[in-house]
């Protein structure tokens, strides 16, 4: 064998003339004992970074289960006009987990958008689909406007103003058996109504939106 | 070493001179056996870990002329972070990041009752400001100086760096007093984040705990606020202090260098 060619080339420490080779070595005994230190420090590291990072993270992949809530007898609502409730998003956090949503019965003349179909109570979050203020029902005007950063809506809540991305989530909703109607979870639509899973406000939805903020991972379709 | 006049003291209170061949150099008085034991006990510490050489390389440096106040805005950033410390530590002796009433009404108790409650929280509060004003001036003054060059371009990038930490501590704080100032700015702030494509969604997420704003919020911006963020900041200073010291301080752009006068006659 040609010493010369192997020094570099050979797998054996013996034929690349390491100090203290063994005969049939391929990894001397100190490069064994610093690979070997390392993965266990780095095995260690892991054990409680690995576990640290999931519990962080973890909230994100968590999927809620649904909750209705009864806003009202259905003889409060009426086809032409919003009636404001409150609703209990979160009842971990007392006050702070309440929010206003806006309720009318399902009305043909105006719900004409094919996707509206089917639903007998029309709920609109106040949720701001800009930065998620709280907008309110102008009666008069007709709209729905936002204190924080001028965002307009119309009856439908569709964008008319401002800067919001898409129009103002809806709620699903149900009436019970004791003629109560019911408020279930939320869902966000885009400038066509056409319903997509809950997105954070200041997430667009047409074109190209739905793929740039995809939905979250433990979001269920209803 | 040029000696200090005597203060204005009657002679007759003076103590008297040691008289010659009294004492011959060892303490005698409670003051002196007083500064001996201090001495004694630097040298103790400094003989097994020789801290006192890095302390002089690090306060006895050799700085250009022409520095002047503006180089001083650095100090004054990393004093105003020290007194966030400070008074963060003692408010979180108080503070209950409880989001059903118990973190208003902590801060309440903070702000009312407490003895010098108002004025630590208000310490806190105000210089969070001062903080973030001083490290943009700071900024500003190594921009304007040049002094982001070679070789000092690291600590440009570690300074942007904690100038960032410094926003996610303002923007984690001001959730605390769980007011409705504080709730709103918190909501927008959060969706602020989301709206980066692709990411923002999980870091809203991340940054509430879940999909809407619940019972964690509080206690994860608590978490970040005071022992994620200060624990980095605290490093990052430490990293940038030692550049500092080892790349020296920079002259300021309008002072020419000085020409050897030997040269300058070679060049005649």
């Amino acid at each position: 064998m040609s010493a010369k060619h192997d020094k570099h080339k050979s797998k054996y420490t013996l034929d690349r003339e390491y100090p203290g080779a063994f005969e049939g070595e391929t990894v001397t005994r100190r490069r064994f004992m610093v690979v070997g230190g390392q993965g266990a420090g780095a095995i260690a590291a892991a054990s409680f970074l690995l576990p640290a990072l999931g519990f962080a993270i973890g909230p994100i992949f968590k999927s809620s289960p649904h909750r209705w809530e009864s806003v009202g007898s259905e003889d409060l609502f009426n086809p032409n006009n919003y009636v404001p409730v409150v609703i209990t998003l979160n009842p971990e956090i007392g006050e702070a987990g309440k929010s206003t949503a806006y309720v009318r019965k399902f009305n043909p003349a105006i719900d004409t958008d094919p996707y509206d179909r089917g639903d007998s109570y029309i709920a609109i979050s106040s949720r701001c689909a800009h930065l998620g203020c709280p907008v309110r029902w102008v009666d008069a005007a007709e709209r729905f406007i936002c204190p924080c950063h001028g965002g307009v809506y119309d009856l439908l809540g569709r964008r008319v103003g401002g800067p919001p991305v898409r129009p103002l989530d809806r709620f699903y909703t149900r009436v019970n058996a004791n003629r109560e109607v019911e408020l279930g979870p939320r869902f966000s639509v885009n400038s066509e109504l056409k319903r997509f899973s809950p997105r954070d406000p200041g997430e667009p939805l047409d074109g190209l939106g739905q793929y740039a903020y995809p939905s979250r991972p433990g979001a269920q379709k209803l | 070493m040029p000696k200090l006049p005597a203060p204005p003291i009657p002679s007759s209170l003076q103590a008297p001179p040691p008289r010659p061949g009294e004492g011959n150099g060892k303490a005698t008085k409670p003051h002196e056996h007083a500064a001996e034991a201090g001495a004694a006990v630097v040298d103790w510490v400094d003989e097994r870990t020789s801290l006192s050489g890095g302390a002089r390389w690090l306060m006895f440096r050799k700085v250009p002329k022409g520095t002047n106040w503006f180089y001083t805005l650095g100090s004054a950033t990393m004093f105003a972070f020290l007194s966030q410390a400070v008074t963060g530590v003692f408010l979180a002796m108080y503070y209950r990041p409880d989001p059903s009433g118990g973190a208003y009404e902590s801060i309440r108790h903070v702000t009312n009752e407490v003895f010098l409650g108002q004025f630590v929280r208000g310490m806190h509060k105000w210089g969070s400001s001062v903080m973030v004003i001083l490290v943009f001036l700071h900024m500003g003054r190594t921009f304007f100086f040049g002094a982001y060059k070679y070789p000092r371009e690291l600590n440009w990038v570690i300074g942007v760096v904690l100038l960032i930490l410094t926003m996610t501590m303002s923007f984690t704080g001001y959730l605390l007093p769980f007011d409705q100032r504080a709730y709103w700015a918190t909501i927008v702030g959060v969706n602020i984040n989301g709206t980066g494509p692709l990411l923002g969604p999980y870091l809203s997420d991340f940054l509430r705990g879940g999909p809407e704003f619940g019972a964690t919020t509080l206690s994860r911006f608590y978490a970040i606020h005071m022992l994620l963020v200060p624990g980095l900041i605290a490093a990052l200073i430490g990293a940038h202090l030692y550049l500092v010291a080892k790349l020296g301080t920079t002259a300021p752009p309008w002072l020419k260098a000085e020409q050897n006068p030997e040269l300058r006659e070679a060049d005649a």
